[in-house]
């Protein structure tokens, strides 16, 4: 067994060549969660299937952080953006942090990128929404 | 149905900063006046809950009991974010609406200034190998690298969904939500009590710094120092007591406490929204009154981007409508429904777990017609809100009644 050179940096996120988000979907009443969960928050079932989140989005809400905690670089567009009914937390890259650049309904696409590699030299790859066309 | 509850006694500590007086100190100080204001002794309590959130001192009830009277009561100990002082005040409605006690005393205490960025932790070391941790399993800090965590963030977000649902008209959202805060920072010029009493221009405001767009400093809420306490009091006990006190005691036609029900979106971005609808819905058909009835309110601008969304949720406007009303001057102290008169948190600043009894405490004020010079003329219904993430939302409607 080799040691793999890139591990997605959570859980719900799967690399490969088409890289996407799973999210936990609750199998009595679709309601979709990301991570580890107990029950469903919205009906109490306890069974859940993993479902592929779309890659492509809206911008719903965002924010320009420019005051963060220590080691946190800013600045950083932060978001929430609606995939095909599926509201994913995010950042926002490849724009400029301004508000001349970020808006409210922009069409965003997932990418991935390297977040750090770690003493044994596995990098970290995150994932991240982009604008595009459209 | 249970008795009607008063507001027999209320008092607010200034806010601001207190470097030389501790948690207990400030507890004192408000619970001692309050309990003087209503004419009355911790001998008369029959129950006792207290609120810090932050100040890890556990059980702030029984240390207040060693400073102002040891009587044997129950005393509980409460948190529940921002909302903890509402949760407070409620715990000892419930109490006496229970039968379990006919007089209790209900204290919110917190230590906050120099805090900071709240919601922010420093990220952690991310040297060695990866390591999964958590529920989603990240290999590192999670903040800053997939969305926010701080609170100027998750609010600032909270109101940008605002304006994109419902503000088609919105030219410049960093503008509104500054104006928002240049009538915050207005009304606070009046209020003695307040952290910051400074008239701010919206050029001031808007040039300051930036915290999380569009929440400058002055639009977020200031960190400060300070507690707020009330003795509440059952129906039966307040015959007993002398005319006077039965003329300054402000009745709770509604105490409401709702927490966040499942909504698509509420694990990704809080839901501060259908809780606040709920509770306020709850709080209107309790008391039998309308948001048309109230002559003042006073709710949870925790950043200015907060009490746009909240004019909604409580509906003091059409649904949708929140930018419409405060276009039309109607939160402004000379408008249809003042909103925030004290300065709200963002000038009179926000001792979180003091916040909810010190806004019961100013409408409780202008209903008693003892606000000085930001009186209210002729206030008779009020609301209290606040907010707490996690999340719990806290609604008091006070009248002012004839006992």
């Amino acid at each position: 067994m080799t040691t793999p050179t890139q591990i997605p940096f959570v859980d719900f996120l799967e690399l490969g060549d088409e890289p996407h988000l799973l999210a936990e979907e609750c199998t009595e009443c679709a309601a979709r969660y990301f991570g580890r969960r107990n029950a469903c928050a919205s009906c109490g079932a306890r069974d859940f299937h993993r479902v592929p989140v779309a890659t492509t989005g809206e911008v719903r809400a965002f924010t320009i952080v420019t005051f963060a905690a220590p080691g946190v670089p800013v600045p950083f567009v932060a978001a929430v953006v609606d995939c095909d009914g599926t509201s994913v937390r995010t950042n926002l890259v490849d724009v400029e942090p301004d508000a001349d650049h970020v808006r409210l309904g922009m069409k965003v696409a997932l990418t991935t990128y390297a977040t750090g590699t770690d003493e044994a030299g596995v990098e970290a790859v995150n994932y991240a929404f982009r604008p595009v066309e459209g | 149905m249970a008795e009607d509850l008063w507001i027999l006694g209320i008092h607010m500590t200034k806010f601001g900063k207190h470097p030389d007086e501790d948690l207990v100190d400030l507890a004192s100080e408000a619970a001692l006046g309050a309990l003087s204001d209503g004419g009355v002794t911790m001998k008369d309590m029959g129950v006792l809950a207290a609120g810090n959130l932050l100040g890890g001192v556990g059980s702030i009830g029984q240390l207040l009991q060693k400073q102002i009277g040891q009587t044997g009561i129950p005393v509980y100990n409460v948190q529940n974010a921002c909302a903890t002082g509402a949760t407070a005040l409620r715990t000892v409605c419930m109490a006496i609406k229970a039968g379990e006690a006919e007089m209790g005393l209900a204290v919110g205490v917190e230590k906050l200034s120099g805090a900071g960025l709240l919601g922010a932790r420093p990220r952690k070391d991310e040297s060695g190998e990866w390591t999964r941790s958590g529920r989603l399993g990240a290999v590192g800090g999670v903040d800053g690298r997939i969305g926010t965590e701080t609170m100027a963030g998750v609010f600032a977000q909270v109101g940008m969904e605002y304006t994109h649902r419902y503000g088609g008209t919105v030219s410049s959202a960093f503008e509104l939500f500054a104006r928002i805060s240049e009538k915050n920072h207005a009304h606070s010029t009046l209020n003695p009590l307040a952290a910051y009493q400074k008239r701010m221009s919206l050029e001031q405001i808007m040039g300051d710094v930036m915290i999380a767009y569009p929440n400058t400093r002055p639009m977020c809420s200031a960190n400060t120092d300070g507690a707020a306490a009330a003795v509440i009091v059952g129906d039966a006990a307040l015959r007993r007591l002398s005319l006077e006190q039965r003329r300054r005691a402000v009745k709770i036609a509604a105490s409401v406490l709702t927490s966040d029900p499942w909504t698509e979106a509420c694990q990704v971005l809080p839901d501060v929204n259908t809780l606040t609808r709920a509770a306020a819905r709850q709080a209107y058909e309790a008391a039998g009154v309308g948001p048309g009835d109230l002559d003042l309110v006073e709710l949870h601008d925790c950043f200015a981007t907060a009490e746009l969304v909240h004019y909604d949720n409580l509906m003091l406007c059409e649904e949708g409508g929140a930018v419409d009303f405060f276009e039309s001057g109607a939160p402004w102290r000379d408008g249809s429904t003042p909103v925030n008169v004290s300065g709200g948190l963002q000038s009179k600043g926000h001792p979180i777990a003091a916040t909810g009894i010190a806004n019961v405490w100013e409408v409780a004020t202008h209903l008693r017609g003892e606000a000085g010079q930001r009186q209210i003329d002729g206030a008779r219904v009020g609301l209290a809100h606040v907010i707490g993430l996690g999340s719990a939302c806290g609604v008091h409607i006070l009248e002012k009644a004839a006992a």
